[in-house]
């Protein structure tokens, strides 16, 4: 029976690719393990090996075509004695090898719809254009590269791989191998290195490919980035960023899908920033880099593709330490960060539904905490509820009710509410791991509880 | 960026000068467990007495920017970089007049303007701290090196190989004192390390090095001459085992029980450094026993002002509880 061959997917996130070019042409026999074409997308290209054998009876798909989405038939492949008007066989994915880091690979979470940012004091009225949260991240490195010969980057595969995820894409062609530079992978030396550079003045950027891996390096983060000004008397300063894909990825289970959120917010001497848009990953990196402390800078790996507007300028940089009402309401206060505002979003097309008016609060800092426009929002709404992907013990939630339930007690209409990630490791499964991430609708049942609507 | 290529050659220090240093660091050490003892000085206090040679020849043999870091056996360190004695007590003794104003103690001391960067509390984390200061040389072309000393027992630890590794692997201008008292606290080195030839253990990333008497000052200097010109020169890092010995125990509650009195006194009196050189000023003639005397009294008198104001500085506004936790102003 012929056999379909799919548009591959590169990598779990990835939905759509370009057909970049096919090695055969209708009529050509392949053999299992035949390299048939190439894919590409914004972050790699990929040659596309067959699984069948047999001959190309048709190319459904033409080369140069941009946008395939992943699982469309691309090719016809006919075995001996068949030709075209033969049934097709529904064929499975054929196989590429994963492109990206090992196994930080994720699968494609849906793609939410492109959020409209509410009126934000801190952006200026430029033109805006739409890039991606990657793009936005680089582009703030960039800049601040330009501007400060102090300022360079080293982790694993930032230089000449281009970024395991992409985020460091081009530095090293503008930079060159002083200043953007390939580490092994040992992420507590590195660390060490990055902290004695900065305690000697220089200004590094440190890569972790993911901050699963920051564990390594825990120690310089705390014990010799955060303390060493408080220690010296004011004497010594470490001024260094410690940035990485943090949070829950897509299907690679406990060790490599945690939230630090909470773990680093809690030490004093660190800034900590979360941001969700690529507008504020900007703004917020480049603070980050001017920034004369260490900094942790929390992204978010499914977040990495995602377009947001913009500022069209080299000069947008946001203060630390500012939250955003992203919506404004009345009815509840709904506090968020990173990609936790995407599970709020969902929330509140439900609420909306429903009549409900939520003021919608990106915290966007997490270190030091923005509580003066939390209380703000509580003092008119009255009610609030805190979203998270992170563990619920000891969590940002958890600091956010108790200063709420502490400085505003008296404005509370109803108790403060927490929805978070699941009190477990990470399961693997797709299923449990679903049901370990907080929904669209917890967070509707958690405001139909302070709003007495359930 | 600094770039400061031509530089004067080595500190031009007389053995005189030299044997001064040693005297202020024993003599300095000796009044802190004293002021430990009364009370002065709490949490941790580890001393440096018998190891005076280390130091005191390194910071011979380098020139100005060098800079210095270490783990928490850190007095000594200070004093040959220049630090203020009185600072130093007084940080010892918690007051706002301290290095760190009271807010790091006998651990955590640093001086940006004497190139020292600590003083640091976790075993092992200045080796790659100090590894960055070299990368920062490096980066700036400045022709400095970094000195990173830790003891037999850091050796053992991970982030040390690592280090190790970048430091070759980019050429990093970097010498590593390893001060080799035999003993991380109170387990002997061969009870802790599977090999204890420990200026073999950068063989694995091709880094050089070399063992010394480190209770020999001349020893010490010429080893150290060797490893300082070959980071200098651009060849990357060098290790160096500097055999020694600490007199006193690890901290101050060290109960002892792990050696014999009568190893302690054998190094005491047949290997003291401080004697040893003393013997070979007198020898040469450079001085008499009445200039020695004179020069005792002058350290004496030193570290009882230091211990003085230590004692009677004031401690800290209560206000700086919430101060330089961080920076406000931008970096400049």
């Amino acid at each position: 029976m012929p056999v379909e061959i799919l548009m591959p997917a590169l990598s779990p996130t990835m939905e759509k690719g370009n057909l970049a070019k096919w090695h055969v042409s209708v009529g050509d026999e392949v053999n299992s393990g035949d390299v048939i074409a190439e894919i590409e997308t914004d972050k790699a290209t990929m040659e596309v090996e067959s699984v069948d054998e047999g001959r190309i009876g048709q190319i459904l798909i033409e080369e140069g075509s941009m946008d395939v989405a992943v699982n469309t038939p691309i090719a016809i492949i006919l075995q001996e004695d068949e030709d075209e008007n033969t049934p097709v066989e529904k064929k499975q994915q054929t196989e590429t090898e994963q492109p990206e880091a090992p196994a930080q690979t994720a699968e494609k979470a849906p793609e939410p719809e492109t959020p409209v940012i509410a009126a934000s004091p801190e952006i200026p009225l430029t033109n805006q254009v739409q890039i991606t949260v990657r793009e936005a991240l680089r582009d703030a490195m960039a800049e601040e590269m330009r501007l400060d010969e102090r300022v360079f980057i080293l982790g694993e595969e930032v230089a000449e791989y281009q970024g395991a995820y992409k985020v460091t894409q081009g530095l090293l062609e503008e930079f060159g191998p002083k200043r953007v530079i390939d580490t092994p992978i040992t992420e507590h030396g590195f660390a060490g290195i990055a902290c004695g550079a900065a305690m000697a003045g220089l200004k590094p950027i440190v890569e972790f490919m993911t901050f699963n891996f920051a564990m390594q390096a825990i120690d310089h983060i705390i014990n010799s980035a955060a303390k060493t000004l408080y220690m010296s008397g004011g004497q010594m300063q470490c001024p260094i960023v410690f940035r990485g894909a943090n949070g829950v990825a897509s299907r690679v289970a406990a060790q490599h899908s945690q939230d630090y959120s909470a773990w680093y917010a809690s030490v004093p001497g660190l800034k900590v920033i979360a941001p969700y848009t690529a507008s504020d990953a900007k703004g917020l990196l480049k603070a980050a880099i001017k920034d004369p402390n260490p900094v942790v800078f929390l992204e978010n790996e499914i977040l990495y593709g995602q377009a947001f507007p913009v500022p069209d300028t080299d000069d947008h940089v946001l203060p630390i330490g500012k939250a955003n009402i992203r919506q404004e309401g009345t009815d509840v206060t709904i506090v968020s960060y990173a990609r936790g505002l995407h599970y709020v979003e969902q929330a509140d097309e439900i609420l909306k539904a429903e009549g409900i008016s939520a003021e919608i609060i990106d915290l966007r800092t997490l270190r030091p905490l923005d509580m003066d426009t939390v209380l703000a929002s509580v003092k008119k709404t009255n009610r609030i509820v805190v979203v998270e992907e992170g563990w619920p013990v000891c969590s940002i939630g958890s600091e956010i009710c108790s200063s709420v339930t502490s400085l505003a007690f008296d404005e509370l209409d109803a108790p403060p509410l927490k929805v978070s990630g699941a009190d477990v490791p990470m399961p693997y499964a797709a299923n449990l791991e679903k049901l370990a991430l907080p929904t669209a609708e917890q967070i509707a049942e958690a405001v139909r509880k302070v709003t007495y609507k359930n | 960026m600094s770039s400061n290529k031509n530089k004067t050659k080595n500190k031009q220090i007389s053995k005189i000068d030299l044997y001064k240093e040693m005297l202020l660091i024993r003599r300095f050490e000796e009044k802190a467990g004293q002021l430990y003892g009364m009370g002065f000085i709490g949490g941790f206090c580890h001393l440096y007495i018998g190891q005076e040679a280390v130091v005191t020849g390194m910071n011979a043999v380098t020139i100005e920017g060098d800079q210095v870091i270490t783990g928490y056996r850190d007095h000594g360190h200070m004093l040959v970089c220049g630090m203020e004695p009185k600072g130093v007590m007084a940080e010892l003794t918690g007051r706002a007049s301290g290095y760190s104003h009271g807010k790091g103690g006998s651990m955590h001391m640093f001086s940006v303007d004497k190139q020292f960067f600590g003083g640091h509390g976790i075993v092992g984390a200045q080796v790659p701290l100090g590894t960055g200061l070299a990368f920062a040389n490096k980066y700036r072309e400045n022709g400095n090196v970094a000195l990173a000393y830790f003891g037999d027992g850091a050796a053992n630890q991970g982030q040390v190989y690592e280090a190790f590794n970048m430091a070759k692997l980019w050429s990093l201008p970097v010498v590593y004192v390893i001060e080799n008292n035999r003993y991380g606290m109170g387990t002997s080195i061969e009870r802790a390390s599977s090999t204890t030839d420990l200026s073999q253990r950068g063989r694995s990333f091709d880094i050089p090095g070399i063992q010394a008497d480190g209770m020999d000052i001349d020893a010490v200097m010429e080893a150290g001459r060797t490893a300082v010109d070959h980071a200098r020169s651009g060849k990357g890092p060098f290790i160096l085992e500097m055999i020694t010995y600490r007199y006193r125990g690890h901290s101050m509650s060290d109960p002892a029980k792990y050696r014999s009195r009568d190893e302690v006194n054998e190094m005491r009196q047949d290997h003291d450094p401080i004697i040893t050189l003393k013997d070979k000023i007198l020898e040469d003639g450079d001085i008499d026993e009445k200039g020695l005397k004179d020069i005792d009294a002058e350290i004496r008198k030193i570290v009882n002002e230091a211990a003085e104001f230590a004692q009677s500085a004031p401690e800290p506004d209560p206000s700086e509880l919430y101060t330089d936790i961080l920076k406000q102003e931008a970096h400049a």
